[in-house]
């Protein structure tokens, strides 16, 4: 019999697939059904953010933090906002604080639920979708009760944060945060020790503590890994340090304990929603100083000077000192930080986007390396990737 | 934050790697150290094995573009230490046909930063394996993240339907990009504003 050269085969995977989580190309060098090499293509959803905020105001920039990961809206707006108050030095009041830290975890568990939920579809169960996107729909109620809009919030902005909770949806969010422990229930019932979720799941892209410090990775694809690290407990901001709070964590760092991680992260989320419901203050939402935030319509009314700052802030916006800062918010895929260089004028000079998603992305190579085709997609969903925010 | 242990930390990677780095400061909680851009592999080894530094997750590595400085970019790399629960900023310096060692072998995940960095900025460098461009468009020309880069770039895409293909065209704007220039005229424009050459021409005949 003649020798015969046998070539690897080269799938792509995306970017139209469901299992892609967005516009993904995955280009998959393949030996049978065993993936040799992944190589992402990324950047198909490349729409320049950080050179647009270049052009923008520091208010004006806000929005665009939304639109990075669209499922967890709010945590972006967070380190953006963070960055800036850095800069300018600013300390905003506690009940903003705590209407930040509030939303912070709503949108965790938001995240949370659509990332089970999808891992779940992904290997194969359809039913957790429904149950979790049901309750991903209310959280994004008590955004738009909040913000006006469901998802494109722009609510957290330098100097606290957009407008004061209406009357009431302080109760509405604490009847359902006592019942959502209900659905996290129903999930993992269904889940956690399902036979085929977890043939899908266990053992599967395992990443070694030493291999998830080389690969940059954080949040719960860490904390899965083994590593107790969590920026709400290690570097507090706002006033996580005033709650109380378990950080999970998993030992074995496959695709099943981080699908675990994120199960009890919900429902550290909800205790976390609980105590912000409690010892919410009552005070002013944003920094008492027309500078930097805008005064009240009732005073605008009135008083000429109010009005000028209303007008100044909004054409101009305000000056933020020269000098440079990089602050990371604990968002619910991992840290997100942003790198702030300015100028001195109104504009940023430069603003670098840390997502945590890009880290995860590059390790998926690495990860799914003598895998089968079916485990890359788990490892795909297990590392909670999101296109908005990898490509910017 | 405690600015003193930070303090410190940046007097000793100064006094240890006094040949490389020539900067170490604390700014806003922040440590900041400026160092040679043709060691920052050696710098970054170190940070990383040193056992009061021990930095061992690269959070973020960066360019910035400052067209009128020489040299012209800075290379950003943002250390995490878990272990200390301590952040550092490390930059140099590079212009660009200067290429900066590459951190892979230190850190893997620097492959994508650089990857992006090289992308957006067109800072090259040296020893990455896979140096291709990440975020761009196939075949993407230039640097977008450059001062000089314009906003709205150079091509444009459509589908054509009679060559039923994508086809790349100049861009075309409707309305010039307007850039508002919102700088106080009491703080510090520049330009002359309309009736101001009177102030300052002949002293008016009394």
């Amino acid at each position: 019999m003649s020798e015969r050269q046998i070539r690897n085969m080269t799938v792509n995977f995306g970017p139209q697939h469901p299992a892609a989580h967005g516009v993904l190309r995955l280009v998959l060098e393949m030996d049978g059904e065993v993936v040799e090499r992944a190589d992402p293509h990324i950047g198909l959803l490349h729409r320049g953010t950080e050179k647009l905020i270049e052009y923008k105001t520091y208010l004006q920039a806000v929005p665009y933090f939304d639109r990075l990961d669209y499922v967890a809206p709010m945590n972006q707006e967070h380190a953006w906002a963070l960055a800036v108050e850095a800069l300018l030095g600013l300390e905003i009041p506690a009940r903003a604080q705590y209407i930040r830290v509030l939303y912070s975890e709503i949108s965790r568990i938001a995240n949370h639920l659509m990332n089970i939920c999808t891992m779940a579809l992904d290997v194969g169960a359809m039913t957790p979708f429904f149950w979790g996107f049901e309750e991903r729909e209310r959280t994004m109620e008590f955004y738009e009760r909040a913000s006006g809009s469901r998802l494109h919030a722009a609510y957290f902005r330098p100097g606290g944060v957009a407008c004061d909770l209406p009357p009431d949806l302080l109760s509405d969010i604490g009847e359902w945060n006592e019942a959502f422990p209900k659905v996290v229930d129903d999930i993992e019932n269904v889940l956690t020790e399902n036979r085929i979720f977890k043939q899908r799941t266990v053992d599967i892209g395992v990443l070694s503590p030493q291999e998830a410090f080389d690969w940059g990775l954080t949040g719960p694809a860490l904390r899965g890994s083994g590593i107790s690290w969590d920026l709400r407990r290690n570097q507090p901001y706002e006033c996580y340090s005033d709650l109380e709070f378990g950080v999970p964590v998993g030992s074995n760092g496959d695709c099943y304990e981080r699908y675990l991680v994120r199960m009890e992260e919900m429902r550290q989320c909800v205790k976390i929603i609980a105590q912000c419901l409690e010892k919410m203050p009552e005070g002013p939402v944003k920094v008492q100083d027309n500078k930097i935030t805008p005064p009240s319509r009732a005073v605008m009314k009135e008083s000429m000077e109010a009005l000028i700052h209303h007008f100044k802030l909004y054409t101009e916006g305000y000056h933020v000192p020269a000098g440079e800062a990089y602050r990371a918010v604990e968002a619910p895929k991992g840290e997100f930080g942003v790198y702030l260089v300015a100028d001195g004028s109104n504009r940023p000079y430069r603003c670098k986007i840390r997502a945590p998603g890009f880290a995860h992305l590059q390790v998926l190579d690495y990860m799914s390396k003598g895998h089968m085709l079916a485990d890359t997609v788990a490892n795909l969903a297990s590392m909670d990737i999101v296109f908005g925010e990898i490509d910017r | 934050m405690d600015t003193a242990g930070l303090r410190d930390l940046g007097k000793h990677i100064a006094a240890s790697l006094s040949d490389y780095v020539h900067e170490a400061e604390v700014e806003r909680d922040e440590l900041v150290i400026a160092a040679r851009a043709d060691q920052v592999d050696r710098v970054l080894k170190f940070l990383k094995d040193d056992r009061r530094c021990r930095f061992e997750q690269l959070i973020d590595l960066c360019g910035v573009d400052w067209p009128e400085r020489d040299p012209r970019f800075d290379v950003v790399y943002h250390l995490l230490s878990l272990s200390h629960n301590r952040r550092l900023r490390l930059k140099v310096g590079v212009n660009e046909d200067q290429p900066v060692p590459s951190a892979v072998a230190v850190y893997p995940s620097a492959g994508w930063w650089e990857r992006e960095t090289w992308d957006l900025y067109g800072i090259h460098f040296a020893g990455n394996p896979d140096l291709r461009r990440l975020l761009t468009d196939y075949g993407f020309d230039g640097h977008p993240l450059r001062k000089d880069f314009p906003l709205t770039g150079y091509v444009e895409v459509r589908y054509d339907s009679e060559q039923k293909r994508v086809v790349y065209e100049p861009v075309k704007l409707t309305q010039e990009f307007r850039r508002f220039d919102f700088l106080s005229p009491w703080e510090g424009a520049s330009y002359p504003l309309p009736g101001d050459e009177k102030a300052e021409g002949e002293e008016r005949e009394q």
